[in-house]
C-alpha cells in the first residue's frame, strides 16, 4: 500500500506536535504566566523596581495603605510592620519599614513575596526601593529593620481606597547554600 | 501466521508469545479492554475502601492517611488505567473494520504502546506498599501538596505519569495516522462512522495534551530534586500556576473521557431506533466545538483561588458556552429515536441511562460554571456527584453499552440478555444511590476527599455507600457474564447481529475473521 | 423479569428507605438539609438566588427534553408496531435548538455576573482579619489590633476513633472561634502557610484558597448572630477533614468586650510567662495540647507511623538534651511535615507538650521543662 511513507511524515509531524507542546508547557507557559500576571495583577504580584518619574502628587485623594506581614511554613523569624498603617497621597513617595529578627541560633536567609490587594492595584503600587528585591540574610540572633520606599500611582482607581501590601517570609536558607556552594 | 493466531492448544509458550508480540490490532484491542476491566476493578475496590469508610462518621476501618492514597489512586487508576484504555481498546478493535482498513496504521507502535502500561500501572499501584506510602495529594495533586510535601514515593508517581502518557500519545498518532491514511476507497471523512470522528477529535486532544500533563509533572520532578521552584513562592514560582498547566490539560481530558463516549452512544442509538443517527453532519461539528472549547474553558476549574474578576467572567462565560454543543447533541440523539422503531436490548439501555445521567450530569455542569454559585460548590460533594454522573454514567455505561453491542461481532457468540438487563438495573439503580444523595451533601456543606464527617451528614453518606455496593455488585455479574458468553454463549453468525445494525464492521463474518479486509471494500 | 428485578429491588432497598426515615426524627434533623444554605449575607443569598434560579431552569429543561423522549420510548416501540421513518436532517429544527439555548445563556449571563460582582466587592470594610491556613488549623488575626490566636478541632481522638461516644457537635468545635460583630463590614485576607487550603463558611458565601505565598480577599456582613460551621475544602494532607471553620457572629457591644478581653488576656499572658509549673500540671496540660497537635501524626501512643511520621516513644529527640528537644518545636525540620510550632502554639503549650512527650508512654527523662525554658530558647540564649 502506498499509505506506509505517509504514515512516517505523519508519524514524524505528531510526534513534532507532542514534542512541541511538552516544550511549551515547560519553556513558554511559566514566563507566559508570569507576564499576564504582571499586566493583570492575577495574584496581585507587583513589579519590580521602579524607577521615580515626577509626577504631580494627588493630595485631593487619601489612600490607606495596610501592611501585613505572615511567616510561611517553617520560618521561626519574628517579622511584622513597624507601622501598621499609614495614609498616603497619591504620587507621594513614602518609606516604611518592617521589623525582622532572626532568634534562631543558626545564620538564616530569607525571602520575602510581596502580594498586593485589591488585584486592580497591583499595578498602581510602585516600589521604588524594597527589602523584597534581594534575599535577606540575618546572622543568628541578629535584628534588622528591612525598608520599603513606596509611591502610589495618581491612575489608581477611584474606586480603591484601601491598598493592603502583604508580604510573605519564606526561609530560604538550603537553597541559598547550595546557590553558593554552586558558585564556589 | 498461516494458520491463524496461536491458541492454548499449540502450548503455552506460542499461546503467551502471541500476545506479547502480537500487532494484529483485535488482539491489542483486546489486550487494552481486559487490562482496562482489571484496573476498573482495582480503581472499584478502592472506592469500595473509601465508601466503606464513610459508612458512618468516624474512623473506623483505615487512617486518614490512608484514606487520602486511597482517593488519591481512584482517581488516578478510574481515569488513567480504565477508561482511556478503554476506549483504545474499542478504538483498536473497531476503526480498522469500521473504515475498512486491514490493521492500524503503525502496528509494531500499537504493540508497544499497550505494553508499556502494566508497567506504569505496577509502578504507581507498588508505591502504596513502599515506605511513606504511595500518592496522598488527590489526583489532581496541586502543589506545595505534592512537591514540598509529598512522600519520598512521589518520583515513582511522576515516573508512571510519564509512561502512561507515552503510551497515550503513541496511541493517539496511530488512529490519527489510521484514519487519515488507511480508509478504504470511498470512505471520504464525512462517511466514517461517528465513532471514528469522535476518536480522531480526541486524538488529536490527547496529542496537544498530554505532553502538558507530561511537562507539569517534568516541572514537579525538577522542583523536588533539582532546586527548580516553578511552584514554589519562595523562589518566585506560583502555586496556583501549577494549577493553570494541570487544567490545561485537565479539561480537555475531561473531553478525552467523554468524546469517545458520545461516539460509542451515536452507534447504538440508531440501531436500536432503526433509523440513521439525526444530524450526523452537526454531530461532528459540535463534537469539534467541544475539542476547541475545552481548550479555553480550563480555570473554571479554579473559581476560588482568587482570579480577577475579569478572569473570572471571562471563564464563566466560555464554560457555559459549552452548553450549546452539548445540547445539540443530545437533541440529536433523541431525535434519532423519534418515529424510530424501538427495542431496548442491553446496550440500547445503557445508551439511553447515558443520555439521561450525563444531560444531569451537564445541567448540575452548567450550575457549576456560574462562579457565584462556584462559590459555595467547588471541592464539596455537589462536585463529585457532577463529575461522577458525566464519567461514570458517561463513559463507563457507554463503555459497557459498547461491550455488550459489539461482543457478539467479536467472539461469535450471544450474551444472556436477562442477565444483561439484571446488570443494568442493577447498574442503573445503584448508581443514583450512591451520587444522587451526593448532592444533597455538598450543597449542605460537605468537602470532598473527607476521611472523616460531622454528624449532619451520617444519613446521606450511608445510603451512598449501600449504594456504590450495589454498583459494585453489578460489575462483578458484568464479569461474570462477560466471561460465560465468551466461553459457553449461545453460538452465532448472523454477520448483522442486531436488525438494525449499519457500517462495515456488521458487513463482516460473524465472529469477525483475525485478518479483516485484506482487499478493501467497495463504499458506495 | 424486569417487575421481578424492580420488587427485589424494592426489598433490598426497605432497610435504607427506613433508615432514612428513622434519620429524619434523629436529634440532627435540625441540621439535616437537602439543599444549599441561604446564609445571612448578601454574597450567601445572592449565590443561593442564582443556584435556585439555575436549579429550576435546569428542570424545566430536563423535564420537558426527557417528558418528550419518555414519549418517543413508549409510543414508537417496535413491539406497538412503530414502523422506523428514515428521516436524518432538517436544519430549521437543528437551528433552532443551537440558537435557543444560546439565548437562555446570554440572558443567565446578567444575573450571574451580577452576583459575581458582590462576591468582589471588598472595598470599604470596617474590620480587616487575617485568615491563614495551617496544616491542620486555622490562625485569625485582626489587623492593627495586637489580637491573633490559633482555632483548631475541639473534637478528641477518642470520638474520631470510636473509643469515646461521638459528641453532639463531633467535627464542628474548634478551641477557639473567629469572632465578628453584625453590622459591620469584614474583610477577610486569605494565605495559607504550608500547603493549599480553603477557608469556607457556607452561610457567609465565602470560599477562598489559602495559597501559601498569596493572599485574596473576601468579605462578609450580616446581622444576624450566631455560630456558624465552615470547613476546609482543599485538600490540605491527613488532617484535611479535621480543621473545621467555626465563626461566631455577636452584637457589637459583645464583640468590643470579647476584642478587649483577647488584648487584655494577650497583656496578661505575657506577664505571666514567668510562672513555674509543676510535673503534673503540665503532664496534664501537655497531654491535651499533645492529642490536638501532635497525635493526628505521631499518634495517642507515640509510635507515629511506620516510615512518615517518626515514633516519639523511645526517640533520641526525646530522652535526649531538653534544649534539642524545644529546637525540634520551634524550629521544625527542615525537608519534613515538622513545621514550626512556634507561631501555633504559646510557650506554655511548647513547654507542657515537651514535658509531656519526655514523661509520657515510658520515656521517664524525669526533667521538667517550663515555659521560661521556651522563652529562653527563643530569645537565643
Amino acid at each position: 500500500m502506498s499509505a506506509r511513507p505517509n504514515n512516517r511524515s505523519l508519524l514524524v509531524k505528531l510526534t513534532g506536535l507532542a514534542v512541541a507542546m511538552f516544550m511549551f508547557a515547560i519553556f513558554v507557559l511559566p514566563p507566559l504566566y508570569d507576564l499576564f500576571c504582571e499586566i493583570t495583577g492575577i495574584g496581585g504580584k507587583t513589579d519590580g523596581a521602579y524607577t521615580a518619574v515626577a509626577v504631580e502628587v494627588d493630595t485631593s485623594r487619601e489612600i490607606e495603605v495596610q501592611f501585613v506581614a505572615t511567616n510561611n511554613a517553617t520560618m521561626p523569624w519574628d517579622f511584622y510592620p513597624i507601622e501598621e498603617r499609614v495614609i498616603v497621597h497619591p504620587g507621594e513617595s513614602r518609606e516604611v519599614a518592617f521589623y525582622a529578627q532572626n532568634r534562631t541560633g543558626q545564620d538564616m536567609v530569607a525571602q520575602a513575596i510581596p502580594n498586593v490587594l485589591p488585584n486592580n492595584a497591583a499595578d498602581y503600587f510602585h516600589k521604588t526601593e524594597c527589602f523584597c528585591f534581594n534575599n535577606q540574610p540575618l546572622a543568628a540572633g541578629e535584628s534588622a529593620e528591612l525598608a520599603l520606599v513606596f509611591i502610589i500611582d495618581p491612575d489608581l482607581p477611584v474606586s480603591v481606597n484601601t491598598v493592603t501590601l502583604s508580604y510573605t517570609m519564606f526561609d530560604i536558607t538550603d537553597r541559598a547554600i547550595a546557590q553558593v556552594s554552586q558558585v564556589q | 501466521m498461516a494458520h491463524g493466531p496461536a491458541t492454548l492448544a499449540d502450548g503455552w509458550g506460542k499461546y503467551i508469545s502471541r500476545w506479547v508480540f502480537t500487532t494484529n490490532h483485535k488482539d491489542i484491542g483486546t489486550l487494552y479492554l481486559w487490562f482496562s476491566f482489571a484496573m476498573f476493578i482495582m480503581g472499584g475496590a478502592f472506592a469500595m475502601i473509601i465508601r466503606a469508610e464513610l459508612f458512618q462518621p468516624g474512623m473506623q476501618l483505615i487512617k486518614p492517611e490512608f484514606f487520602n492514597q486511597m482517593t488519591t489512586m481512584h482517581g488516578l487508576v478510574m481515569v488513567f488505567g480504565a477508561i482511556m484504555p478503554a476506549f483504545v481498546g474499542l478504538a483498536n478493535w473497531l476503526i480498522p473494520m469500521m473504515i475498512g482498513a486491514p490493521d492500524m496504521a503503525l502496528p509494531r507502535m500499537n504493540n508497544l504502546s499497550f505494553w508499556i502500561l502494566p508497567f506504569a500501572f505496577a509502578i504507581l499501584t507498588s508505591t502504596l506498599f513502599m515506605e511513606g506510602g504511595g500518592p496522598n495529594f488527590g489526583w489532581t495533586f496541586y502543589a506545595p501538596l505534592s512537591t514540598t510535601y509529598a512522600p519520598d514515593t512521589v518520583n515513582y508517581f511522576i515516573f508512571g505519569v510519564h509512561i502512561m502518557g507515552a503510551s497515550s500519545i503513541m496511541g493517539s498518532i496511530n488512529i490519527i495516522a489510521t484514519v487519515m491514511n488507511m480508509r478504504a476507497p470511498g470512505m471520504t471523512y464525512m462517511k466514517m462512522p461517528l465513532f471514528v470522528w469522535t476518536w480522531v477529535i480526541t486524538a488529536f486532544l490527547l496529542v496537544a495534551v498530554m505532553p502538558v500533563l507530561a511537562g507539569a509533572v517534568t516541572m514537579m520532578l525538577m522542583d523536588i530534586n533539582f532546586g527548580t521552584s516553578f511552584f514554589d513562592a519562595a523562589g518566585g514560582g506560583d502555586p496556583v500556576l501549577f494549577q493553570h498547566i494541570f487544567w490545561f490539560f485537565g479539561h480537555p481530558e475531561v473531553y478525552i473521557i467523554i468524546l469517545p463516549a458520545f461516539g460509542v452512544v451515536s452507534q447504538i442509538i440508531p440501531t436500536f431506533s432503526r433509523k440513521p443517527l439525526f444530524g450526523y453532519s452537526s454531530m461532528v461539528y459540535a463534537t469539534a466545538a467541544i475539542a476547541f472549547l475545552s481548550f479555553v474553558v480550563w480555570a473554571h476549574h479554579m473559581f476560588t483561588v482568587g482570579m480577577p474578576i475579569a478572569g473570572e467572567l471571562y471563564f464563566m462565560y466560555a464554560t457555559m458556552l459549552i452548553a450549546v454543543p452539548t445540547g445539540v447533541k443530545v437533541f440529536n440523539w433523541i431525535t434519532t429515536m423519534y418515529r424510530g422503531s424501538l427495542t431496548f436490548e442491553t446496550p440500547m439501555l445503557f445508551s439511553i441511562a447515558f443520555v439521561i445521567l450525563f444531560t444531569f450530569g451537564g445541567f448540575t455542569g452548567m450550575m457549576l460554571s456560574i462562579a457565584a454559585a462556584d462559590m459555595q460548590y467547588h471541592d464539596t460533594y455537589f462536585v463529585v456527584a457532577h463529575f461522577h454522573y458525566v464519567m461514570v454514567a458517561g463513559a463507563v455505561f457507554s463503555g459497557t453499552a459498547a461491550v455488550y453491542y459489539w461482543l457478539p461481532k467479536w467472539c461469535g457468540r450471544m450474551y444472556d440478555e436477562t442477565m444483561g438487563k439484571v446488570q443494568f438495573w442493577i447498574a442503573f439503580i445503584g448508581f443514583n444511590i450512591t451520587f444522587m444523595p451526593q448532592h444533597f451533601l455538598g450543597l449542605a456543606g460537605m468537602p470532598r476527599r473527607y476521611a472523616d464527617y460531622g454528624l449532619q451528614f451520617a444519613d446521606w453518606n450511608m445510603v451512598s455507600s449501600i449504594g456504590a455496593f450495589m454498583y459494585g455488585g453489578a460489575q462483578i455479574l458484568f464479569l461474570f457474564n462477560v466471561i460465560r458468553t465468551i466461553g459457553w454463549g449461545k453460538p452465532t453468525d448472523d454477520p448483522k447481529v442486531w436488525e438494525g445494525a449499519e457500517g462495515l464492521e456488521w458487513t463482516l463474518p460473524t465472529p469477525a475473521p483475525y485478518h479483516t479486509f485484506a482487499t478493501p471494500p467497495k463504499i458506495k | 423479569m424486569l417487575k421481578r428485578a424492580q420488587a427485589l429491588f424494592l426489598r433490598l432497598l426497605s432497610p435504607v428507605i427506613a433508615l432514612a426515615i428513622a434519620g429524619n426524627v434523629s436529634a440532627e434533623s435540625a441540621t439535616r438539609q437537602l439543599n444549599m444554605p441561604q446564609g445571612v449575607t448578601e454574597v450567601s443569598q445572592a449565590a443561593y438566588d442564582i443556584h435556585m434560579i439555575m436549579m429550576w431552569i435546569c428542570t424545566v429543561i430536563g423535564v420537558a427534553v426527557f417528558g418528550f423522549m419518555f414519549y418517543v420510548m413508549y409510543a414508537h416501540r417496535k413491539s406497538r408496531g412503530a414502523v422506523a421513518a428514515n428521516f436524518h436532517e432538517n436544519h430549521v429544527v437543528e437551528l433552532i435548538w443551537t440558537i435557543v439555548p444560546a439565548l437562555i445563556l446570554i440572558v443567565m449571563a446578567i444575573p450571574a455576573t451580577t452576583a459575581l460582582l458582590k462576591v468582589y466587592d471588598t472595598e470599604n470594610a470596617d474590620i480587616d482579619i487575617k485568615v491563614t491556613g495551617y496544616q491542620w488549623k486555622w490562625q485569625y488575626e485582626y489587623i492593627g489590633e495586637g489580637v491573633k490566636y490559633m482555632s483548631e478541632l475541639r473534637t478528641s481522638q477518642d470520638e474520631i476513633y470510636g473509643r469515646a461516644p461521638k459528641g453532639e457537635h463531633y467535627l464542628r468545635e474548634v478551641t477557639e472561634p473567629l469572632v465578628i460583630p453584625t453590622g459591620k463590614k469584614v474583610r477577610f485576607l486569605i494565605t495559607g502557610n504550608d500547603v493549599i487550603h480553603s477557608w469556607w463558611v457556607p452561610d457567609f458565601g465565602v470560599k477562598r484558597d489559602a495559597v501559601p505565598g498569596l493572599f485574596t480577599a473576601a468579605w462578609a456582613k450580616t446581622d444576624v448572630p450566631g455560630t456558624y460551621v465552615g470547613e476546609c475544602t482543599e485538600l490540605c494532607g491527613i488532617g484535611h477533614a479535621f480543621m473545621p471553620v467555626v465563626v461566631e457572629v455577636k452584637e457589637e457591644a459583645d464583640y468590643n468586650e470579647w476584642l478587649a478581653g483577647k488584648k487584655a488576656e494577650a497583656a496578661e499572658y505575657a506577664s505571666t510567662i514567668g510562672k513555674e509549673w509543676t510535673f503534673d500540671e503540665l503532664m496534664v496540660r501537655g497531654e491535651e495540647v499533645y492529642e490536638r497537635s501532635c497525635a493526628g501524626c505521631h499518634q495517642s501512643d507515640g509510635n507515629g507511623i511506620t516510615g512518615v511520621f517518626p515514633a516519639l516513644k523511645d526517640s533520641p529527640i526525646a530522652l535526649g538534651a531538653k534544649e534539642g528537644h524545644i529546637a525540634v518545636l520551634i524550629d521544625g525540620v527542615a525537608g519534613t511535615s515538622m513545621q514550626s510550632f512556634a507561631d501555633q502554639l504559646s510557650e506554655v503549650d511548647i513547654a507542657a507538650v515537651v514535658h509531656y512527650e519526655r514523661n509520657a508512654w515510658g520515656n521517664d527523662v524525669g526533667d521538667i521543662t517550663q515555659p521560661i525554658d521556651v522563652l529562653n530558647y527563643k530569645q537565643g540564649q
